[in-house]
């Protein structure tokens, strides 16, 4: 029979996977959708642009959130996705969204090529705090094509608020070009160029894993991009020995 | 709710042929099936898979890969949802009906609710009237071939009335409780029970 007391207390299951979330998450702020406007448009690589969003009663985010972007047509037609916040929590008001131009893009495609600034459009979040980083943890984070986008704001709010918390970015692109953010990598950052390099491997790793190369207390690692990325990344690390609950996935679809 | 429109959209699809499956503000993922999930993709065997069900039942139980096998076979075809917008039409899984596992089991009159957790430790909170009456499964086939692990093979429960991410992959059991107590991603922000026609997404909804 089953001993009551236990259904008191929080069900946990007995396994390896049990990774917390990080915050409280705001159910009001995740609930409304607010009319954001765009304030600037800035081409990041040929396919990629990052869109500046003033929303006027932003409640703040942290890094690794998301956001859902809506667009809606005159007869009322919806589109509605999920986009990673790239900017630092600045209190500013403003946000910036990095997007990939995917070919054929419902959402991406117009924002793209028929967005300008001025035009607005609907946001809601920040949403979920699995993949949010407060900046506590050392923080080893692995992103490919536009999976550096959650990353870069976690750097970039690493740098705005001079923590000492070590970040390590390893940062896969296909092509020089391709490489979203590039001007903006310091020492923390590693870049593999797929196309002349091959993909990552666990070479590329190994100065962050085993012994040597583990911050006191171990990575937290974080892991965003495609799902083929992120299936041979988080591989990669569990190999490597990073214990499968310290490691957060963001698949991008 | 009215929106206003954004300056020069015009959507791929049109509002008057919408396909009458889509729930509101998702759209039609095609061939494709996303992948959606927070953790490392587990490497377990099929012979090392079990699944219980306990908690406010008669009879707590575990069943083997060949004992659930062994069970009466179940399918389920239709469409699935998931909370980042893509549905998909017309899949196929077979598996168990999960009313033949809890038939086993028993639950007691005072069990309202289910947690549903994986071998990874993953958790998800149903009411146990969203997996009764053959609203729920246990499947191992995708299609008609064996469920692919990163979509939760070899096996996981569907509850494709709801969103999907309360059909837990690498399903390892289910707790029946009196009260609902909010899984993994219901602690991080989403709505408790996830009904796509109601749009029940986030918190709040
Ligand atoms: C948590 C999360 C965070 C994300 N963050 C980012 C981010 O920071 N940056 C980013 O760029 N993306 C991000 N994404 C991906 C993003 O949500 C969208 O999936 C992406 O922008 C594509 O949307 P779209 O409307 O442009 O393309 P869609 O119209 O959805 O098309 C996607 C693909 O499907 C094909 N397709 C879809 N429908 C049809 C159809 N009817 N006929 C033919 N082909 C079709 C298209 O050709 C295309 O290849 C994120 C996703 C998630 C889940």
């Amino acid at each position: 029979m089953t001993d009551p007391q236990s259904l008191q207390e929080r069900f946990v299951p007995p396994t390896a996977f049990a990774v917390p979330g990080r915050i409280e998450v705001s159910n009001r702020s995740a609930a409304v959708w607010q009319r954001a406007t765009v304030v600037e448009i800035r081409r990041e690589t040929p396919l990629v642009s990052t869109f500046r969003l003033k929303v006027p009663d932003w409640q703040g985010h942290l890094p690794g959130q998301h956001l859902m972007l809506r667009l809606t047509a005159e007869d009322g037609y919806v589109a509605q996705r999920h986009y990673s916040i790239a900017s630092a929590p600045d209190g500013s008001g403003e946000i910036e969204l990095t997007l990939d131009h995917v070919p054929d893009g419902e959402v991406s495609g117009h924002l793209h090529t028929v967005a300008h600034v001025g035009d607005t459009v609907e946001v809601r979040g920040p949403l979920s705090g699995f993949f949010a980083w407060p900046g506590d943890r050392p923080a080893l984070l692995l992103g490919a094509g536009s999976g550096v986008v959650p990353l870069m704001s976690m750097v970039r709010h690493q740098r705005l608020a001079g923590l000492d918390v070590p970040v390590r970015l390893v940062v896969s692109a296909r092509t020089p070009a391709d490489l979203i953010y590039a001007d903006e990598y310091g020492d923390e950052a590693t870049v593999v160029l797929t196309r002349s390099e091959g993909r990552l491997n666990a070479a590329h790793l190994a100065p962050f894993l085993g012994a040597e190369g583990q911050p006191e207390g171990g990575w937290e690692a974080y892991i965003c991009g495609s799902n083929g990325f992120a299936e041979h990344a988080s591989q990669l690390l569990v190999a490597g020995g990073q214990p499968v609950d310290r490691i957060r996935i963001e698949r991008f679809g | 709710m009215t929106f206003e429109p954004t300056r020069g959209f015009t959507g791929r699809a049109r509002a008057a042929d919408r396909d009458p499956r889509l729930p509101p503000g998702q759209y039609d993922a095609g061939d494709g099936w996303p992948v959606l999930s927070a953790e490392v993709t587990p490497r377990l065997a099929a012979a090392d898979w079990t699944f219980r069900v306990d908690g406010l039942v008669v009879a707590p139980h575990t069943w083997s890969w060949d004992e659930a096998h062994a069970l009466p076979a179940s399918e389920y075809r239709g469409d699935i949802h998931c909370v980042t917008s893509w549905s998909k039409f017309g899949v196929r899984f077979g598996g168990v009906s999960l009313d033949t596992f809890l038939a086993a089991a028993r639950p007691l009159p005072t069990a309202t609710h289910v947690v549903a957790y994986s071998h990874t430790g993953y958790t998800t909170n149903l009411p146990l009237s969203d997996v009764t009456d053959g609203k729920a499964w246990i499947v191992w086939e995708y299609g008609d071939g064996p469920l692919p692990a990163e979509h939760g093979g070899p096996a996981r429960l569907i509850v494709p009335h709801l969103y999907f991410w309360k059909s837990a992959k690498w399903v390892a059991g289910l707790r029946l409780s009196d009260r609902d107590e909010p899984g993994f991603w219901e602690q991080n922000g989403y709505h408790h029970r996830g009904d796509p026609w109601a749009e029940e997404r986030y918190a709040g909804d």
